[in-house]
């Protein structure tokens, strides 16, 4: 077996970041195998945003390191053109193209990284839409949609870059009650076909669902992690046990 | 004989006013191309280039535009370049133009949310691959109205190239006054032309922002 196969997808070893004197993640380590559906949460303030943001080098770091699929997370522009090309990212905002059609932003990065040409991007981009549900849509502007299918869009956008690893930050949080289940449907799907995903999220009962390991931060550390069902049922700190009775 | 004299004088003005026209669509387009390197200079986020691209917008908005006229026709004979008024006036107004464009353009591009920059980012395209299909298409429509606005005061500042001998139109108003000794209608008729240059381009101007407005 090659190093590669037998190392975890996702690396992260004592990441430390400081904003200013406010130390926001204080050495935390954590290993993403292949599959695995890593569902963070905690407190607003603890850090799970910036953590997330450090794995596709949105964010930068002090200390530590991490690497996804043998690709280390670095400054150049080079390093994190190549890291980005494997790691996928859906905002709590959305931010699609306003400019563009669905079909549009789903398919600009393979034209514009990796150089699709007309038909490999229409193809592309029927497929990705189709895949969340949204293969009538592909014509329609962001304005032209709702919440929960901008958002669809969103993630067939960053599917569209075949990603290794997909990073969700509390997709579903700026959406209508009404619509959340629509996008947790496909997420679940993707968790379902192998997508390895690292999602913060506070749709609780979604993370004890679909994850297969949980991690709880707080004050920026990782205080707990382990299997969903067993933490939920049985939280082994105080911290965790309070948060998820003040969760629900 | 009046109305001979006014015709003489009309059709001079007019002829000139060739020449203000050309001096403000050559000061405004290689104006908009300088400007535009400019802004991915100064957006792009290194702090040199950054700072480089602010000193000189400071030095072009903040001297007036006929020193620079000045400095760029007189000051660089001293080093033995011979400018013509023409190749100078170009040049300055050029640099001029250039230093507030950028500085209108930089504003539209800030204000294309964040998440734009980071949604990009996240799907691998570069800083000159997310300004060319991601920023620039956005802070485009918000940038017509104020650029059009702008053009407006290339096309006054080219009144300065007379000073430097530039026969435009208001050079050639000087020399028609002086020819008939008859201020006031001579540069009633500069000014109408002026006019009617900028007037459709600031009503322009203020129906394109207007239709901005609707569009939000
Ligand atoms: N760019 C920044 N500059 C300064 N401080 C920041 C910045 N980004 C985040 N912080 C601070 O870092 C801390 C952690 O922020 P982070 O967004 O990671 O939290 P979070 O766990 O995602 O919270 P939430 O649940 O509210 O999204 C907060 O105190 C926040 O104010
Ligand atoms: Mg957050």
């Amino acid at each position: 077996m090659s190093p590669a196969e037998t190392r975890p997808l996702v690396e992260i070893k004592d990441i430390r970041k400081s904003f200013g004197p406010l130390e926001v993640l204080k050495g935390i380590s954590m290993d993403v195998a292949q599959g695995d559906v890593v569902a963070i949460i905690g407190r607003s303030g603890s850090g799970k945003s910036t953590l997330l943001r450090t794995i596709n080098g949105l964010e930068t770091f002090d200390s530590g390191s991490i690497s996804v699929d043998g690709t280390p997370v670095i400054g150049g522009e080079k390093e994190l053109k190549a890291l980005r090309r494997k790691v996928g990212m859906v905002f709590q905002q959305f931010n699609l193209f306003p400019h563009l059609t669905a079909a549009e932003n789903v398919a600009l990065a393979p034209k514009v990284v990796l150089g699709a040409g007309a038909k490999e991007q229409a193809e592309t981009a029927r497929e990705m839409l189709e895949k969340v549900g949204l293969g009538d849509k592909l014509g329609n502007y962001p304005s032209q949609l709702s919440g929960g299918q901008q958002q669809r869009v969103a993630i067939a956008r960053a599917l569209a870059m075949h990603p290794k690893v997909l990073l969700c930050d509390e997709i579903t949080s700026a959406l209508d009650p009404e619509l959340v289940n629509e996008v947790l449907r496909v997420v679940e799907t993707l968790a379902k076909d192998g997508m390895t995903l690292i999602l913060v999220t506070h749709e609780m009962r979604f993370a004890r669902d679909v994850g297969s390991k949980l991690v709880f931060m707080h004050h920026g550390k990782v205080h707990e992690e382990g299997d969903p069902k067993t933490l939920f049922a049985k939280p082994g700190t105080p911290e965790l046990a309070q948060f998820v009775g003040s969760i629900g | 004989m009046a109305d001979f004299s006014f015709w003489v004088i009309f059709s001079n003005l007019l002829l000139a006013a060739r020449w203000t026209v050309l001096l403000s669509l050559i000061a405004f387009i290689s104006g908009g191309l300088v400007g535009v390197v400019l802004l991915f200079l100064r957006t792009s986020g290194v702090k040199a280039l950054a700072w480089f691209v602010r000193i000189y917008v400071e030095v072009f908005q903040g001297t007036p535009l006929l020193m620079q006229l000045f400095l760029l026709f007189f000051g660089v004979a001293l080093f033995g370049i011979e400018l013509s008024p023409w190749a100078a006036a170009a040049l300055a107004l050029t640099l001029w133009t250039s230093a507030f464009l950028v500085e209108i353009w930089r504003g539209c591009v800030e204000s294309v949310p964040k998440g734009q920059w980071e949604a990009s980012s996240s799907l691998a395209l570069n800083y000159v691959e997310q300004m060319r299909y991601v920023i620039l298409p956005q802070a485009l429509r918000i940038a017509v109205a104020p650029t059009v606005g702008f053009s407006v005061q290339v096309i006054k500042g080219t009144a300065l190239a007379s000073i430097i001998g530039f026969v435009e139109v208001t050079k050639a108003g000087t020399m028609l006054n002086n020819a008939t000794f008859r201020p006031f209608l001579v540069y009633s008729l500069v000014a109408l032309i002026y006019f009617a240059l900028c007037f459709p381009l600031s009503m322009l101007a203020k129906k394109l922002e207007g239709r901005l407005n609707v569009a939000r």
